[in-house]
């Protein structure tokens, strides 16, 4: 391994500062960093270990009804606390769904929000790929592409992020808490992942030494808690990525859609809010037909970047879903199969 | 090697016989504790680390390789290249015997395949042997790679699998389908796949002048122990390999390979001792695979069902170097009685590692294709798939005409259809729901798998203090050789297991053969029982003839060993134990060898097979194409079972196998680079736990007098046969879709809703 710095800083200024040099990386639990610095993807010259810091792992409620989520919460921990999987299911399904039960023990909030593609040509320094290495082409376009992008994407990359945490998350307008060089700022998380363009090297809205502190979920957030759910087609029951998936909730009044929440996972560089899908629902009645249409609002956009004009029909069939167990009523307790369409399958004993 | 410390048996178990009794694994708390030693887990004093530096091209030479840059890279004792590196006694690229494959130890700097090994670079640790290879930077005059199953001419190869024809046929099939009432045509394509065994391949090799010490985990000692002896040309009593437990294998560590190979080769290059333990993507490469297939399957019926014809052509590929064809289509050679059968099989060469065994070559990518090819023309014939399975029951091996030495295939048919309620199952697809709304599907599918034994030999010995000892080269891979050849060791010496002390899994103790083809506890234990009764046989010699001994005289009568005790067979009240007898003959042991090999004659008369019938259910949602396996039974017939616990997990084992088969393994390879992108568990996706549904398997009882002296067929591969093919129809029978491109994919059941 190409020998690196090792830097704990004691405070949060320490950490930015330390991680603001050029070849600097903040390092959480590392599930997806080390293995890239394995691979000899990500060569950091410098990795600054954030896992120490003081007052990121604490899970708060607000005076005026955001939740904040310090960056160093596992995603376990997360999921598993009580209050938090009541007010925001889907979310917490989202994460049982996540990679498996001991990579969710480590994983950070922060970690998974920043966790790189899955894109196996990014994984293979032997490709080329324009994320890895600006300019030098994406060898995905014309390659084994059955799991890329279908919104969003361009020429330049075809790449999805992989994170299912980000889904509900975005639908829910959560908005990110960052601390940088010129001090604290805070974006929707919406605008922290960016699609590629003509920059894939760019995955994020984050400046050299930005250090997420913390994900809040503001208070309307937690109106959809009777009917948010989140589903995960893949090709396994666990310990796989989305194919694709989708985040949906809805605030029912008298019979009618008061307000819907969608997003979609696996499909593009970045957790894909359907706004669109949410205004056509906005004030009809949660049926069949109105949410087969808002699936065709959804993925309106949408095209094959390669073998995968599947994905398109298969994201439409999962918003319908999605929407269908949302209008249903989020289930007293978590399914034993996380976001599975085998949930309510009788005799599932694992998560 | 530090002593095995092995379970003793519990104290519930059965007095008096060994054989047949569900003993749990003797070596479990050891591996539970950490304390069972695999090969990578031995440090000896001084050891350096060595790590590969592979090829990322498919095709072509590599130009240059910047060794001074990892040379200059700190803990970085020396980089071993093609013009850098110790002599070989022979060119690794001859062929000296068919169970030699050409591997690659960087005899020259052309580059065959992706992942081949291009350097080794040798260092104090292994993060800086790591960060060499990285350095070595490599730059390669690239020529397009030959990828896939239509890569270039095809030809058919002279032999498939270990030595078979490659084509077969009896009866005329043309005539046959011509004739048929009802026919199908239908082509089916299984994936690359690679073993993946969760130990990674290992060795620790250290010289001590012309001696070699190795440790590796390996399914055939003396096979690598002869290769070893003629790559450095030593003689063999100058070699100790000890490989006490294996964490899998699969075939992919039965013969010598290339990777460890290097590791003795860099030992010997810096005289120091070196480990070199492979990545897990470097598993995908020079350590054998599965190769693709695709299978043509033509087969007729007529107007009752039976076949008229059944017309098995399979395409494979092989490496640009060797010979490997998965004999994927001889798995219609037995199981249904088509007066009409050819099988045939060609191939292409690609830019690959040598595709290898992998747990039932050929018997697992045949299977899947030909139980769902019966399943279609069963559909065809508007029968149910498991009466026409019975209709076209063989009663005679189809191809040779044979008998078969036993089979219990109906019996299976039987037991497991009743334990699985196959009766309920509409003919018709896609009639079945569950209260979710999910489909639900039925299907079945036939297993088989050939009884085969090879060559073994042991040793025992009984001890002055009336204990036993056993001593063999076998393998435990994780299937449990520890405890089932014990099991057979004490009976064979008329001990409880443990009054044996039961030595196995180095290169000094006689050869048990290969760990492969599902014989090693027929092989391995067929020469334990013969050196058993020989020694029994020495030791009844002393008391039979000394008129000392109550048991003087009963030579013709004869004695039977049990509980450390010679009893007269005719008289039980006469008896001597086997202290008694060694103290009154002044021996401190008597000792005996025994062998275990194949009946030529009984072969020459039967055909042996194990067989079963696996049933499966499977939920489909119906929009959204995600299928779960919900259940499975399977009735497996395979003779004498030594331990049923063991054969239960073996089992078990192979049908989880069967729907990674079916619904999950491929090795995905990017078509113009010919590198797989996979490589790598988390995406080489093979069942978790949560995808595994209670799983249910029935032994048949089967007793066969011909495979061997103990009835044992084997159990280890069967498994995989019938269930991938049982899940495949379930598929289309929950769904109406016949996906016939394995594995079975989200988008290919989005057809309809
Ligand atoms: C085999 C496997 C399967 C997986 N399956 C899934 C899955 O199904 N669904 C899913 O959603 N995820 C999955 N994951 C990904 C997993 O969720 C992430 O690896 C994990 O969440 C990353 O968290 P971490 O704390 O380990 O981050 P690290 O690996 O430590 O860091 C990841 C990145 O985030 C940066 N970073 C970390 N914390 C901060 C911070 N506070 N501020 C700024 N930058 C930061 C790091 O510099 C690094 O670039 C899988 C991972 C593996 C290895
Ligand atoms: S899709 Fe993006 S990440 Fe993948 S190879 Fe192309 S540029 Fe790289």
């Amino acid at each position: 391994m190409k020998s690196f710095d090792y830097v704990r800083p004691a405070t949060v200024a320490e950490a930015v500062a330390a991680a603001a040099q050029p070849g600097a990386v903040y390092l959480a639990a590392g599930t997806n960093l080390l293995d890239l610095m394995k691979g000899g993807v990500s060569r950091p010259d410098r990795l600054v270990d954030v896992t120490h810091l003081d007052g990121l792992d604490a899970i708060e409620t607000l005076a005026d009804g955001s939740l904040r989520i310090g960056a160093l919460v596992s995603n376990a921990d997360l999921a598993h606390d009580a209050n938090f999987a009541k007010s925001y299911p889907a979310v917490a399904e989202a994460l049982l769904s996540g990679a498996s039960a001991q990579l969710r023990n480590a994983a950070t909030v922060g970690g998974n929000l920043l966790q790189r593609t899955r894109c196996a040509y990014f994984y293979d320094t032997a490709s080329r790929c324009n994320k890895r290495e600006a300019g030098t082409g994406c060898d995905a376009r014309d390659g084994e592409n059955r799991s890329h992008a279908v919104l969003g994407w361009s020429e330049n990359c075809i790449a999805t992020h992989p994170s299912d945490f980000c889904v509900p998350l975005v639908a829910l307008d959560a908005v990110v808490e960052i601390e940088g060089r010129s001090g604290r700022r805070e974006i929707a998380l919406d605008e922290l992942h960016r699609l590629p363009g003509n920059t894939p090297e760019r995955d994020s809205a984050l400046d050299p030494g930005d250090l997420i502190v913390a994900v809040r979920l503001p208070p309307a957030a937690r109106v959809f808690s009777t009917h948010a759910r989140y589903l995960k087609v893949r090709e396994r029951t666990s310990y796989a990525f989305a194919v694709v998936s989708a985040a949906a909730a809805l605030r029912i009044e008298n019979g009618k859609v008061a307000e819907a929440r969608v997003a979609l996972g696996g499909v593009a560089a970045k957790p894909w809010r359907a706004r669109p899908a949410e205004d056509v629902l906005r004030g009809v009645a949660p049926t069949a037909d109105a949410f087969q249409e808002a699936a065709w609002r959804a993925l309106a956009d949408a095209k094959p970047s390669g073998d995968n004009a599947f994905k398109i029909e298969l994201a439409r069939r999962i918003v319908v879903r999605a929407l269908l167990l949302a209008a249903a009523g989020t289930p007293a307790r978590l399914p034993a199969l996380p976001a599975s369409p085998f949930a309510s399958t009788s005799g599932a004993i694992h998560a | 090697m530090p002593e095995l410390n092995l379970t003793s048996a519990p104290a519930h178990l059965r007095h008096g016989s060994n054989i047949g009794q569900p003993l749990t694994r003797r070596d479990g708390v050891l591996k539970v504790k950490g304390q069972a030693t695999y090969a990578a887990d031995n440090h000896p004093p001084g050891m350096l680390f060595a790590v590969m530096a592979v090829s990322s091209i498919s095709r072509g030479r590599v130009a240059s390789l910047d060794v001074a840059a990892a040379k200059r890279h700190p803990g970085v004792v020396d980089v071993m290249t093609s013009s850098h590196k110790p002599p070989l006694a022979i060119d690794p690229e001859i062929k000296t015997n068919p169970f030699v494959f050409r591997m690659e130890v960087l005899q020259s700097d052309e580059v065959r395949y992706a992942g081949q090994p291009i350097a080794v670079v040798i260092a104090e640790t292994l993060e800086s042997a790591t960060e060499g290879a990285l350095l070595l930077a490599p730059r390669y005059e690239t020529l397009p790679a030959l990828v896939g199953l239509d890569a270039g001419e095809s030809f058919v190869p002279p032999v498939v699998g270990v030595g078979n024809p490659s084509e077969v046929h009896r009866g005329d099939v043309e005539a046959g389908l011509a004739s048929a009432e009802k026919q199908i045509d239908a082509t089916y394509e299984t994936p690359p796949q690679y073993h993946n065994a969760m130990e990674p391949h290992a060795i620790v090799a250290s010289w001590d002048g012309d001696r070699l010490q190795i440790d590796m985990p390996t399914q055939g000692l003396m096979l690598s122990l002869a290769r070893i002896a003629e790559l450095f040309g030593i003689a063999h009593d100058k070699i100790h390999i000890r490989s006490p437990f294996l964490g899998g294998g699969f075939g992919s560590k039965g013969l010598m390979s290339g990777p460890p190979t290097l590791g003795i080769m860099a030992a010997k290059l810096v005289g120091r001792p070196v480990k070199l333990v492979l990545r897990r993507e470097q598993m995908y490469g020079p350590v054998g695979h599965r190769a693709p297939t695709r299978q043509r399957l033509r087969i007729g019926a007529d107007g009752e069902g039976r076949l008229t014809a059944l017309d098995h052509h399979a395409r494979t590929v092989s490496s640009t170097f060797d010979d490997f064809y998965e004999p994927a289509a001889d798995a219609s050679h037995t199981l249904y009685a088509a007066p009409a059968i050819r099988t045939s099989h060609d191939a292409v060469r690609v830019n690959t590692g040598t595709p290898l065994f992998m747990r039932a070559p050929g018997e697992a990518t045949g299977s899947i294709a030909l139980e769902s090819a019966i399943d279609e023309i069963a559909w065809a014939c508007g029968m149910d798939p498991l009466a026409f399975r019975l209709k076209n029951y063989a009663e005679v091996e189809p191809i040779s005409g044979k008998p078969f030495s036993s089979k219990a295939l109906r019996a299976c048919y039987e037991q497991g259809a009743a334990r699985f309620g196959w009766a309920k199952r509409s003919l018709r697809p896609r009639q079945m729901r569950d209260d979710a709304g999910l489909l639900v599907g039925w299907g079945t599918g036939t297993a088989t798998f050939p009884a085969l034994m090879f060559q073994a030999q042991a040793r025992a010995a009984i001890r002055r203090d009336g204990s036993g000892v056993m001593e063999i080269g076998a393998h435990d891979m994780g299937q449990g050789a520890w405890t089932a050849l014990a099991q057979i060791a004490a009976d064979a010496v008329g001990l409880d297991i443990d009054r044996v002390e039961f030595k196995a899994g180095t290169s000094d103790l006689p050869d048990a053969g290969i760990a492969g083809g599902s014989a090693h506890t027929a092989t391995a234990g067929a020469a334990i029982h013969s050196a058993g009764a020989a020694v029994i046989a020495k030791l009844a010699d002393l008391a039979t003839n000394d008129e000392r001994s109550p048991l003087f005289g009963a030579g013709n009568a004869g004695v039977i060993a049990r509980d450390g005790r010679l009893v007269r067979r005719d008289d039980e009240s006469r008896s001597e134990s086997y202290a008694e007898i060694l103290a009154r003959a002044g021996l401190a042991e008597v000792e005996a060898s025994g062998t275990g090999a194949p009946n030529p004659a009984a072969m020459e008369e039967y055909a042996m097979h194990a067989h079963g019938a696996v049933f499966a259910e499977v939920k489909v949602d119906p929009e959204l194409g995600q299928v779960r396996v919900t259940r499975m039974v399977g009735a497996f017939a395979a003779g004498r079972i030594v331990n049923p616990h063991l054969v239960k997990s073996q089992l078990f084992g192979g049908m989880i196998w069967g729907m990674s088969f079916a619904l999950h393994e491929e090795a995905i390879t990017d078509r113009r680079s010919g590198r797989i992108m996979n490589a790598n568990l988390g995406e080489y996706h093979i069942p978790v736990n949560a995808d595994v549904p209670p799983l249910d398997v029935i032994t048949v009882e089967e007793h066969d007098p011909h495979v061997n002296a103990l009835g044992i067929k084997g159990v280890g591969e069967i498994g995989i046969t019938g269930s991938a093919g049982a899940i495949a129809n379930a598929v289309w029978h929950a769904t109406g879709v016949r996906v016939r491109r394995f594995p079975i994919r989200i988008e290919d059941l989005l057809t309809q809703s």
